[in-house]
C-alpha cells in the first residue's frame, strides 16, 4: 500500500494554455548564460575570465565558503562577457557557444558501484550538486549534513504546471539511474510524490517510498509530505530534488557528460502552440520564441507563473526551471477595476472558488498595496499546520524567535504562493518569507 | 472614460515629487484609484494576481448594506406616518424616510473621509477602504431623530479615537462603527435611548409609544408586535437594524463572496439561541420568557452578528478563534441584554467587549500550535 498525502486546502487555477503532449527540439542557441544569482545564497568566485575556452562541464564559479560546490558550464564555448552590478557583484557569465558540444569527462561508474562520497564528488564536481536544495531555508544544500529524508516531487501542481510522466518519458531509465544515486545520500528514505489521481511510470519505481498525493495545489509542494512524513525540526536537514534534476544526475552517471538539457514546457495563453521542446538550460531563447508568440503585450517567465522570475527582458532559461510562460501582461489602467461583478475585471476565484473554465490571467497587480485585513483569505489557501497571518507579520518584523515557534523551518517562499495570489491587500507573502528565512539562516544557520 | 484619463494626467504632475502639491499626492491617489484601477504589474512573487482588492471587498458589504438601508428608509417613513395616523402610500414612506436618513449619510462619509483624508496626507500614506463600510455603517446604527452634530461628533470620535490612533484601518483594535455609536451612547443618552428617538415626533400627536420591543419587554411591558413584523422589520429601531430578512439578503452576498466569515455569523447566532434558550428555561421576567428563537429577531443582534462581528480586522484571525468569538458575541448579547434592561442594546456591548478580547483568544489558539511544535523540536533534541 502507498503512502498517501491529502489536503483540503489550496486552490487549483485552471489557465489556458497548458503545454500539449508533444516534444520536439528547439535549436541551438547562440548565446547561453550562467547566473550567479539563481544559485540562493552562494558567493560566486570566478574560475575563469573573459575570452577563456571551456568545455561542458568545466567550472565557471565556486561557493567563496565552499569551494567544493562548483558551478559548471552548460556547453562547451567562449567566456563572451562576465556582467557585473552593483559592488561588483557578478550578475551574468555569457558563453558563446562552439558549433558542437566538446564534453570534459568524468570518471563515473554505476551508482550502485560507488559509495555516498564518491557520489557526492562527482555531483559537486559536475555542478549537478547545486541541483540539491535544503529545508530548512530552502538553499543549495551542504554536502556535509546527514539529511533525514529526501523528497522529490513528480507531481506539479502549479497553474499549467509541467506533466513530468510526459516530460520525462524519454528519460525515466536516466531517472531510475539517478534515483539510484540519490538514494545513497541519505540513511533515511527518499520520498517520490506522484499524483495519486492516475498511474504512471513513477508508481513502480523501487527504493523509494511512493507517494500518492490528492487534492488541490499546493499539494505537490514538498512541504506538504514533509509536514506528514519528515516534519523538520531545529538541527534537522531535508533535501528536495526536482524530477528533471534527477534525470539529469541519472544521465551523468550514465555517460559521464555534464548535458542539462531538459524537456520543458511552453506554456501560456500567449503562447501559438503550448508543447514541450527539448532546451538546454541557460540557454537565449529570445530566437527561439520569435515566431511562438501570439504577440510581444507579453510577460515571460522563467518557471510557473506563481514562483517563476520574470525573464521578458533579459530571455534566457534559468538553471532550474522546466517551464517557460507567457502570459498578457495586462499593464493599462481600468476603469473602476474594483468593481465586483461587473466589468472585465468582475471573475475573483477567491470568491467564487476554482472554476472549471480555462482563466486567461495576465501579468497585472488588480490594486496597491494595502495593511492586513481579510486574515481570514490566508488560512483557505494554507493548508500546512501554520497560521499564515502570524508567521508573515513576525518576518515582517524580523522576530526571529517567533518565526521559529510559529514554524519558518518547515516553509519554502513557494508555499505562500498563492497567498500572493488570493490577498486582497496585495501583500508580498513569498517575498517576507524569503526574507524571513535569510533572517533565520543568519541568526541560527 | 478617455477624457477622464487625460483630465487625471493633465494635473498629475502637480502632485508628484517636486509639484506644487507634493503633499497632497495621498489624495490624489486615492481619487485616481477610485476612477481607476493603476495599471501596476507585479514586481515579485506571483506573477498572477485575483482581481479582488480592498476596495471591490469594502464596496461588496456596501452593496449588502443597500437592501438594509432601502428598507430602514422605508420604515423610518412608515412609522412615522403610521404612530400619526396618517395615510401613506409606500413610495411617501419611502421618501418620506430618504429625506431623513440621506442627510446622516452624507455627513457620516464627509466628516469620516475628511479626516481619513487628512491623516493621510499627514502620514503620506496611502487612503484606506475601510471607512466605506464603516460611512454607512454609522448611521444605519443611529436613531433617526439623532441631531447631525452628534453625528459628526460621533463619526470623528470613532475615526480619530477608533482607529487613527493605532495606525488607521488594519491597526484598529474596536469596530469604528461601534465606537461611534457607544460614543454617542454613553455621552448623548437622552438622544440615543427611551420612547422617542426611534421615530420622529408627529407634530399632531402629544404621546405616542414608539418605544422597541426590547425596551417595552425591559419595562415589563406586553407588546403588541408579531413575530413577523420582528422578521420583517416594521418596527421602531436604529434605521437599518429592524429588518431581518433585509440584512440575511445582505448576509447572503456576504457569504456568496466570502467577504464575510460564515463562522462568524453562523456561531454568533448559534450563541445568542443557547443563551436565549437557558433564560426561556429560567424565565424569570418578560425579557426571559421571550421566546428563544425571537430573541434572534429583535433589537440589533441579526446586523451586528451579519455587519459588525464579522469584521475582519477586529474579529478573531484564527478559524478556531472564530467560532469561540463568535460564540461569545451571541451569548453576551443576550445575557447583557436580558440582565440589564438599561442597555437593551446587549449586542453593541458584547461586540466591543469581544473585539478587545479577540486578540487573547487567538493568542491561546496561536500558541496551543507553538507548543505542539516545540515539544517536537524538544523531543527530536532529547
Amino acid at each position: 500500500m502507498h503512502k498517501q498525502v491529502k489536503i483540503s486546502k489550496g486552490l487549483d487555477i485552471n489557465l489556458k494554455g497548458k503545454a500539449a503532449h508533444k516534444l520536439a527540439e528547439a535549436p541551438r542557441s547562440k548565446m547561453y548564460v550562467v547566473k550567479p544569482t539563481e544559485f540562493y545564497g552562494i558567493n560566486p568566485r570566478l574560475s575563469v575570465k573573459i575570452g577563456d575556452h571551456v568545455n561542458a562541464g568545466d567550472p565557471l564559479f565556486y561557493h567563496k565558503y565552499l569551494d567544493r560546490i562548483k558551478f559548471t558550464s552548460p556547453v562547451s564555448g567562449t567566456i563572451e562577457d562576465i556582467v557585473r552590478g552593483e559592488r561588483r557583484k557578478i550578475l551574468k557569465i555569457l558563453i558563446s557557444p562552439d558549433a558542437t558540444d566538446t564534453f570534459k569527462t568524468f570518471k563515473v561508474d554505476k551508482p550502485e558501484h560507488l559509495n555516498k562520497e564518491q557520489i557526492l564528488d562527482l555531483l559537486l564536481e559536475s555542478g549537478l550538486f547545486a541541483t540539491i536544495k535544503q529545508r530548512p531555508y530552502d538553499l543549495i544544500a551542504h554536502p556535509d549534513d546527514q539529511p533525514k529524508a529526501i523528497f522529490i516531487s513528480t507531481y506539479d501542481t502549479a497553474p499549467m504546471g509541467v506533466d513530468y510522466t510526459f516530460a520525462l518519458k524519454n528519460k525515466m531509465k536516466a531517472f531510475e539511474t539517478g534515483i539510484k544515486a540519490i538514494t545513497k545520500l541519505t540513511d533515511g528514505k527518499v520520498y517520490l510524490i506522484v499524483n495519486g489521481n492516475s498511474v504512471s511510470d513513477f508508481d513502480k519505481l523501487k527504493d523509494v517510498e511512493i507517494v500518492k498525493a490528492f487534492g488541490p495545489h499546493p499539494v505537490g509542494n514538498v512541504s506538504i509530505s514533509i509536514e506528514k512524513f519528515e516534519p523538520i525540526s531545529k538541527g534537522d536537514r531535508v533535501w528536495t530534488i526536482n524530477p528533471a534534476d534527477v534525470a539529469l544526475i541519472g544521465e551523468f552517471f550514465e555517460t559521464g557528460q555534464y548535458n542539462p538539457v531538459r524537456n520543458v514546457a511552453l506554456s501560456g495563453s500567449k503562447v501559438k502552440e503550448p508543447m514541450y521542446y527539448t532546451i538546454k538550460a541557460g540557454a537565449d531563447l529570445s530566437e527561439f520564441l520569435k515566431d511562438k508568440l501570439k504577440d510581444d503585450d507579453v510577460r515571460i517567465i522563467s518557471g510557473n507563473v506563481l514562483t517563476g522570475s520574470n525573464i521578458s527582458k533579459d530571455k534566457f532559461l534559468n538553471f532550474y526551471d522546466n517551464q517557460i510562460s507567457v502570459i498578457p501582461l495586462g499593464k493599462r489602467p481600468r476603469f473602476m477595476g474594483w468593481m465586483p461583478f461587473l466589468g472585465e475585471n468582475r471573475k475573483s476565484f477567491y470568491n467564487f472558488g476554482p472554476t472549471k473554465k480555462q482563466l486567461d490571467l495576465d501579468a497585472s497587480l488588480y490594486g496597491e498595496e494595502r495593511a492586513f485585513v481579510m486574515n481570514e483569505e490566508f488560512e483557505a489557501v494554507m493548508p500546512l499546520d501554520i497560521y499564515p497571518v502570524h508567521l508573515l507579520k513576525a518576518a515582517l518584523l524580523g522576530d526571529v524567535e517567533k518565526m521559529e515557534q510559529l514554524g519558518i523551518l518547515e516553509v519554502a517562499p513557494e508555499d505562500f504562493a498563492l497567498i500572493d495570489y488570493i490577498n486582497s491587500s496585495k501583500i508580498e507573502a513569498q517575498d517576507l518569507i524569503r526574507k524571513g528565512l535569510d533572517i533565520m539562516q543568519v541568526e541560527i544557520g | 472614460m478617455k477624457v477622464l484619463e487625460k483630465f487625471f494626467n493633465k494635473y498629475e504632475h502637480l502632485f508628484l515629487e517636486g509639484g506644487k502639491y507634493e503633499k497632497y499626492r495621498p489624495a490624489y491617489m486615492a481619487m485616481y484609484t477610485f476612477m481607476f484601477t493603476p495599471d501596476e504589474t507585479t514586481k515579485k512573487g506571483a506573477h498572477i494576481r485575483d482581481a479582488v482588492d480592498l476596495k471591490r471587498v469594502m464596496f461588496t458589504v456596501v452593496l449588502a448594506l443597500i437592501p438594509a438601508t432601502i428598507f430602514g428608509m422605508w420604515n423610518v417613513g412608515y412609522q412615522y406616518f403610521t404612530h400619526a395616523g396618517l395615510d401613506f402610500t409606500n413610495m411617501e414612506a419611502f421618501m418620506y424616510g430618504f429625506w431623513k436618513v440621506l442627510p446622516m449619510i452624507i455627513v457620516s462619509y464627509v466628516v469620516g473621509l475628511g479626516i481619513e483624508f487628512y491623516f493621510a496626507v499627514l502620514r503620506g500614506h496611502e487612503v484606506n477602504e475601510g471607512y466605506l463600510v464603516s460611512g454607512l455603517l454609522i448611521p444605519l446604527i443611529m436613531p433617526v431623530t439623532i441631531p447631525l452634530w452628534i453625528l459628526a461628533v460621533s463619526v470623528a470620535f470613532a475615526v480619530i479615537i477608533g482607529k487613527e490612533v493605532f495606525g488607521g484601518t488594519g491597526m484598529n483594535i474596536v469596530n469604528p462603527a461601534l465606537t461611534a455609536r457607544a460614543f454617542a451612547f454613553f455621552a448623548y443618552p437622552t438622544f440615543m435611548s427611551g420612547n422617542e428617538v426611534w421615530i420622529p415626533k408627529p407634530e399632531n400627536a402629544d404621546a405616542y409609544s414608539g418605544e422597541t420591543i426590547l425596551g417595552a419587554l425591559g419595562q415589563g411591558h406586553h407588546i403588541a408586535y408579531t413575530w413577523k413584523d420582528m422578521f420583517i422589520g416594521t418596527i421602531p429601531g436604529s434605521i437599518g437594524e429592524t429588518s431581518v430578512i433585509m440584512i440575511l439578503i445582505g448576509a447572503l452576498l456576504l457569504l456568496a463572496t466570502k467577504v464575510a466569515s460564515w463562522r462568524i455569523m453562523v456561531s454568533g447566532f448559534l450563541g445568542a439561541a443557547v443563551m436565549a434558550f437557558i433564560f426561556n428555561l429560567w424565565g424569570a421576567n418578560t425579557l426571559m420568557q421571550l421566546p428563544w428563537w425571537q430573541h434572534l429577531l429583535v433589537g440589533g443582534l441579526a446586523f451586528g452578528v451579519v455587519f459588525m462581528a464579522t469584521d475582519p480586522v477586529t474579529a478573531a484571525q484564527t478559524r478556531k478563534g472564530k467560532w469561540i468569538y463568535g460564540f461569545l458575541i451571541g451569548m453576551f448579547a443576550i445575557l447583557i441584554r436580558v440582565f440589564n434592561p438599561a442597555y437593551p442594546e446587549g449586542v453593541m456591548l458584547a461586540i466591543l467587549l469581544l473585539n478587545v478580547v479577540a486578540p487573547t483568544i487567538d493568542y491561546y489558539i496561536v500558541q496551543a500550535n507553538i507548543k505542539k511544535r516545540m515539544k517536537r523540536f524538544e523531543k527530536q533534541t532529547a
